[in-house]
């Protein structure tokens, strides 16, 4: 077959073209722009190579910044993932409770991020937040504004109650999805509890705990907002993960070098561990 | 085994989703349940295996009462429409593990899996996962799964009804083959009365949680015994209007009028439900067609080398299905010859009248 070559339908794909450039390629690109020159007042600009890239990633800021972003990251994981199925199985699957539990969990995530914050601030605060006071009338010493540990079991308690609920979502979809046949054909197997949800709801819910593992490592990785009113980064540099570093290096400071090559460094990071994660849970998919 | 339900019922709330029900199944016999979708085939299956709990009534292995034992302790497999396999389990363990389960050495499951393959033609995919099948491929394994361990009970929910047309055909040409030397019940429920006469057996007829008959699977086609199992065992559905016998003769309102049969000789004047199965209906006068039955036409489908034509008789809509193509225009007249020698004569109560 003879294929008809026409040009006119490139007019068709232009408007998407326009708005991936404006939405994603121009912004990326100036920060490319930025990221190999020094900038200097009046706009004025000298080509500086890989320097920033090489003064970034041999900084031990950065360093730091990154480990302590990496071990917020997998540790809400750890947490999220497994107490998420484990509240999702335990949802009723029908009758009258169903939308009331649902709306009982997309509740956290219908609070603006800074409000979260907020009320995580004020709900901990040792001296007038109900946590803070519980925990200290209980006998421990807690701080969350002066002690490192303290802040950091803040800032995970808080990301866990704001976003447990989109893992668990994501769960009851797969879990309700599977035809009621399995769960016959498992008794009449005899199969009990943990081998029902080893064989049968684990891997029929592959798929959207792959969505929900991809979409709260990204998100995680890039929190800003809850943190940076929770702690805003300390007490010291002890929460300072890496996009509040960023911000400091690029509003606080004004290195737009140095912070235009840890966004590209940052972006690709994220970029890197995405496709890790989602090769290593469809693996055996595709075999 | 034999299995025996003795007025096994059940019912949620306020509704009845089986009535009272006596049933006898015997050891090494081919039963189909035929009814539509809600007639309440699945769940009569579920009592049997014991995955539902009756409301009322007990159920008998071997005259052994089994109403409270577990599913599990029963030794019934189940195949269902939907493909059930362990999804990241190979083909080889899917078909292996109710083998497992009943801890069987692993030289005996090597050869039994292989042998269930082979029946099943499934020795090419044992390593493969059920996700890498077709349809067909994933159904047979399931099937596998269930015939390979010598329960008692198997039972097979619509197994083919989500299979195309070809896969359909073909493997319900091995189905016999495959339920044969066993001694245990095969229980096959059906929606389509062509798939019950095509594997023969026994059939049970069931129309709103009631079974309305039971017998061998012909004998219950060609000899309803009330217009309901009339209804449930005939595709296009059976033709029925109200007729009058009166003066020797019967007169289906003023569309034809014809002498009554001989075992309706006797039966007195009156109303008369008529039933007359689509294919003795037809375009063409002769071979016995000799009633004339005109009426409008409703809907005409060819297909193939069959015609279907469906006409206005009366109150009701009969159709007519005859070989060759017979095209007739929507709205005009169809003259249609009835072959009365067919026709089944239904009492006010809706039994038939024996011929």
């Amino acid at each position: 077959m003879n294929k008809t070559v026409n040009q006119k339908a490139w007019l068709f794909v232009l408007p998407v073209f326009v708005l991936v450039a404006f939405n994603a390629i121009i912004p990326l690109m100036t920060v490319v722009n930025y990221s190999v020159q020094e900038t200097f007042g009046d706009n004025t600009f000298f080509w500086s190579g890989v320097l920033w890239f090489e003064e970034v990633l041999n900084s031990e800021r950065f360093h730091d910044s990154l480990f302590r972003q990496l071990m917020f990251t997998f540790s809400i994981l750890a947490i999220e993932i497994p107490l998420g199925i484990a509240i999702a199985l335990t949802m009723p699957r029908k009758g009258p409770w169903v939308p009331v539990c649902l709306v009982l969990m997309a509740l956290p995530l219908l609070i603006p991020w800074n409000v979260v914050g907020a009320m995580w601030n004020i709900f901990a605060l040792p001296d007038i937040g109900f946590l803070g006071y519980v925990l200290n009338a209980l006998g421990f010493d807690y701080n969350f504004t002066r002690q490192p540990g303290d802040a950091w079991f803040t800032l995970i308690l808080m990301d866990v109650w704001h976003w447990t609920s989109l893992v668990v979502l994501l769960s009851y979809a797969g879990l309700v999805s599977i035809p009621d046949a399995y769960y016959q054909a498992a008794k009449i197997d005899g199969a009990k509890g943990w081998a029902i949800f080893r064989h049968i709801q684990l891997p029929k819910m592959k798929r959207v705990l792959t969505i929900a593992v991809l979409l709260r490592f990204m998100d995680s990785f890039m929190i800003y907002t809850e943190a940076s009113v929770l702690t805003g980064g300390g007490p010291g540099n002890s929460t300072t993960v890496l996009s509040i570093d960023l911000v400091k290096i690029a509003l606080g400071q004004f290195d737009l070098g140095p912070a235009a090559a840890m966004s590209l460094i940052y972006f690709l990071i994220i970029l890197l561990l995405s496709w890790v994660f989602y090769t290593l849970m469809m693996r055996n998919e595709e075999s | 085994m034999t299995l025996e339900l003795k007025g096994i019922e059940k019912t949620v709330g306020e509704e009845v989703h089986i009535h009272p029900t006596d049933l006898t199944l015997e050891a090494g016999s081919f039963n189909i349940l035929l009814g539509t979708t809600l007639s309440g085939k699945t769940t009569l299956m579920q009592l049997m295996a014991g995955l539902d709990r009756p409301t009322g009534g007990r159920l008998f292995v071997d005259g052994r009462d089994v109403t409270g034992m577990r599913v599990q302790d029963r030794n019934v497999s189940m195949v269902y429409q939907q493909f059930i396999n362990y999804p990241n389990w190979s083909v080889f363990e899917n078909i292996a593990s109710p083998l497992r389960v009943a801890k069987v050495s692993e030289s005996e499951i090597k050869a039994r899996v292989g042998q269930m393959a082979e029946l099943l033609k499934l020795s090419a995919m044992l390593d493969r996962r059920p996700s890498e099948l077709s349809g067909g491929q994933q159904q047979r394994t399931a099937m596998a799964r269930a015939l390979v361990k010598d329960s008692g009970l198997l039972l097979l929910d619509e197994p083919l009804a989500n299979l195309d047309f070809k896969l359909r055909e073909e493997l319900r040409e091995e189905l016999p083959k495959l339920f044969a030397d066993r001694d245990c019940v095969v229980v096959y429920a059906t929606t389509e009365p062509t798939e019950a006469l095509l594997l023969g057996g026994k059939t049970a007829t069931l129309h709103e949680g009631r079974v309305t008959q039971f017998g061998t699977t012909g004998d219950i086609y060609r000899t309803p015994k009330d217009v309901i199992s009339a209804k449930v065992f005939s595709e296009p559905p059976i033709n029925t209007a109200t007729i009058r016998k009166h003066d020797g003769r019967i007169t289906l309102g003023a569309v034809a009028s014809w002498d009554p049969p001989a075992h309706l000789a006797a039966v007195p004047d009156g109303d008369y439900e008529l039933g007359l199965r689509p294919h003795h209906i037809s375009p063409v006068p002769g071979e016995g067609r000799d009633v004339k039955i005109a009426g409008e036409v409703l809907v005409t489908e060819l297909s193939g080398s069959e015609s279907t034509v469906h006409i206005r008789v009366g109150n009701e809509t009969w159709v007519s299905l005859s070989h060759g193509i017979h095209a007739f225009n929507v709205g005009a007249t169809a003259e249609l010859y009835a072959d009365m020698r067919h026709a089944y004569y239904f009492g006010a109560d809706g039994a038939l009248i024996a011929g």
